[in-house]
């Protein structure tokens, strides 16, 4: 052991020189002249239209289209996802009828394109021109009973109900539930069978363990790629159009453009508008991961700053 | 020992439990008093987890019978048969059963008090307020009392053991399940954990504690059993059981450990 009683002077700071990297001057100037390459194209290039493209990418019709865009979005994910949930409960059900339905249900709905399913959901108006609610088979049973009448309490026009905003919803969203059902599936399989265990050991209902304990811990899993689902969705509202639904952003931008023979400008305001919509959606994204990730990573909370502030202005006074 | 005879808060008779074609409890009978704590030692993969995690039906029992506070667990009998319990009625039974795990199992998206007052307002309907001040007593009594709004990733191992014991004694349980609770912890982290459970003992809980800490079941325990291969191979007093063990396996497996 060293004597400690004489501490020794700390030793010389290092001054080395540091290790060139001209490589990274290089790709800086290649990226730089690229870039204003881009830029002057976009300032010189007459075809552009800037002027024409902002007058018109904010009409009253983009608007509304831009309003019917976001909406589809938001309803056809809350729907999706809600579906997904209790999909993937299905699919990890103990009873294999449950479970082999939720698994063809989305291999059924992961199979078929989007367009697809929108095109059809369309025409369901030609499959049944009524649509009605009532006991199964009821007609056969009161044939077979003797009986007249039927046990039918709700009817719908088909052409009425399945055409623009609802069929659109009604494709889109069965289709995510198939993608949200296998992300919700995964998120939930990621959470520690430990946890399960020590909830039921304190006397939690299995409903209650699922929403309590598991859920709130598989979000974590589940929001990157819901995410990304999310703003897949919002670029599918465009296939709306196949239904058809018009008052639909791309179709509102893309109608300006060929009526006006001004193509360029509007595709080019199409492509700022859905930057700007998954931006939007993006900022979203990043509030609920922060409010998941509660309990991971070592941020300090709320009450955790308040006490600790606390205890430096006590020391301070 | 008083005179009146107590009713045994765990009883099994004949307990076998098998994993697909391994038994790994192959006739288990023991007795635990009211305010007993009895300690469960042997070599891994002797079934001591395993008849643990029957006694609050995390595992179910192939044979035998197995009961606490005097109810069949996970079975009602009406009629000289055996009818499996409803879900809820499992449930219901656990509420009076504390456990412990090995690996803590808190809750990680909940703050050390919310972790505790989870159950009671979740499943006992206690009221929010009621709960945590309940809840803030129970980790001062663990001696967390600067640490309720601590998520479990901000706690030593021992810190989060001592929660996981206050999280079980929220539901005001009659009998305390430990499962090695002090295997995943540093060594000097092992004494507080310890000394929680010392404490609960003094007060008269009853606990069933599975350990390879000797001197905790030597200090504390009123009774020692140990198993080896899915079998009770030698139980009693704890001091006479470590100093005098009657069989071969008892002798070689002490002499190991100790």
């Amino acid at each position: 052991m060293p004597d400690t009683s004489t501490t020794p002077a700390p030793p010389e700071q290092i001054r080395a020189v540091p290790v060139r990297h001209p490589g990274r001057w290089i790709a800086t100037a290649v990226i730089a002249v690229l870039a204003a390459m881009f830029v002057h194209m976009l300032a010189t290039n007459p075809v552009f239209r800037w002027d024409f493209m902002v007058e018109n990418m904010f009409s009253d019709a983009v608007l509304r289209g831009a309003r019917t865009t976001l909406i589809m979005t938001v309803l056809a994910m809350a729907i999706g996802i809600l579906l997904g949930i209790v999909l993937a409960i299905m699919r990890l059900s103990a009873n294999p009828v449950v479970s082999g339905a939720a698994w063809v249900y989305i291999w059924f709905f992961r199979a078929i394109p989007r367009i697809v399913l929108l095109f059809f959901s369309a025409s369901l108006g030609a499959l049944y021109s009524t649509y009605e609610l009532g006991f199964p088979f009821d007609q056969q049973l009161m044939g077979f009973f003797g009986w007249q009448g039927d046990w039918r309490f709700l009817s719908l026009d088909g052409n009425d109900i399945f055409r623009g905003f609802v069929a659109g919803l009604l494709g889109l969203a069965l289709s995510e539930a198939a993608y949200a059902a296998e992300i919700v599936r995964a998120g939930i399989q990621s959470v520690d069978p430990g946890q399960t265990e020590a909830a039921a050991a304190l006397g939690m209902s299995r409903a209650k363990t699922m929403r309590r304990i598991v859920l709130p811990q598989a979000m974590r899993v589940i929001i990157p790629p819901m995410g990304n689902e999310t703003i897949a969705m919002l670029k599918d509202t465009s296939l709306l159009i196949a239904v058809p639904v018009s008052n639909e952003l791309n179709f509102q931008l893309r109608a300006i453009g060929s009526r006006t023979f001004q193509v360029i400008p509007m595709a080019v305001a199409s492509i700022l508008w859905y930057l700007a919509l998954a931006s939007l959606l993006m900022i979203g994204q990043h509030f609920l991961e922060k409010r998941f990730s509660r309990g991971f990573g070592n941020r300090e909370t709320r009450q955790q700053r308040a006490a600790r502030e606390a205890a430096q202005a006590g020391s301070v006074r | 020992m008083s005179s009146v005879p107590t009713p045994p808060m765990v009883k099994a008779e004949d307990v076998h439990k098998s994993f697909g074609h391994v038994e790994v409890l192959k006739g288990i009978d023991l007795e635990v008093a009211p305010r007993e704590v009895m300690c469960i030692v042997g070599p891994s993969g002797s079934g001591k987890s395993t008849f643990l995690r029957c006694i609050n039906h995390l595992e179910r029992i192939d044979a035998g019978r197995l009961s606490v506070n005097g109810h069949l667990v996970g079975y009602r009998e009406k009629g000289g048969r055996l009818h499996e319990l409803r879900d809820a009625e499992v449930a219901a039974q656990r509420r009076e059963i504390g456990m412990v795990f090995q690996r803590f199992n808190l809750f990680p998206h909940m703050t050390a008090l919310e972790n505790v007052v989870e159950a009671p307002i979740q499943v006992k309907g206690v009221k929010r307020a009621e709960a945590r001040e309940r809840g803030a007593a129970l980790l001062e009594r663990v001696g967390l009392g600067d640490r309720v709004h601590n998520y479990p990733n901000q706690l030593s191992g021992g810190q989060q053991q001592r929660v996981a014991i206050a999280r079980a004694l929220a539901m005001e349980p009659q009998l305390m399940l430990f499962d090695e609770p002090t295997s995943a912890l540093d060594p000097e982290l092992v004494g507080e954990v310890l000394d929680v459970m010392r404490g609960l003992a003094a007060d008269g809980m009853t606990m069933v504690v599975v350990t390879h800490e000797m001197g905790f079941a030597r200090e504390v325990g009123d009774s020692l059993v140990f198993m080896d291969d899915g079998a009770v191979v030698e139980a009693g007093d704890p001091r006479r059981v470590l100093t005098d063990p009657q069989h071969e396996r008892t002798r070689s497996f002490l002499s190991k450990v100790l």
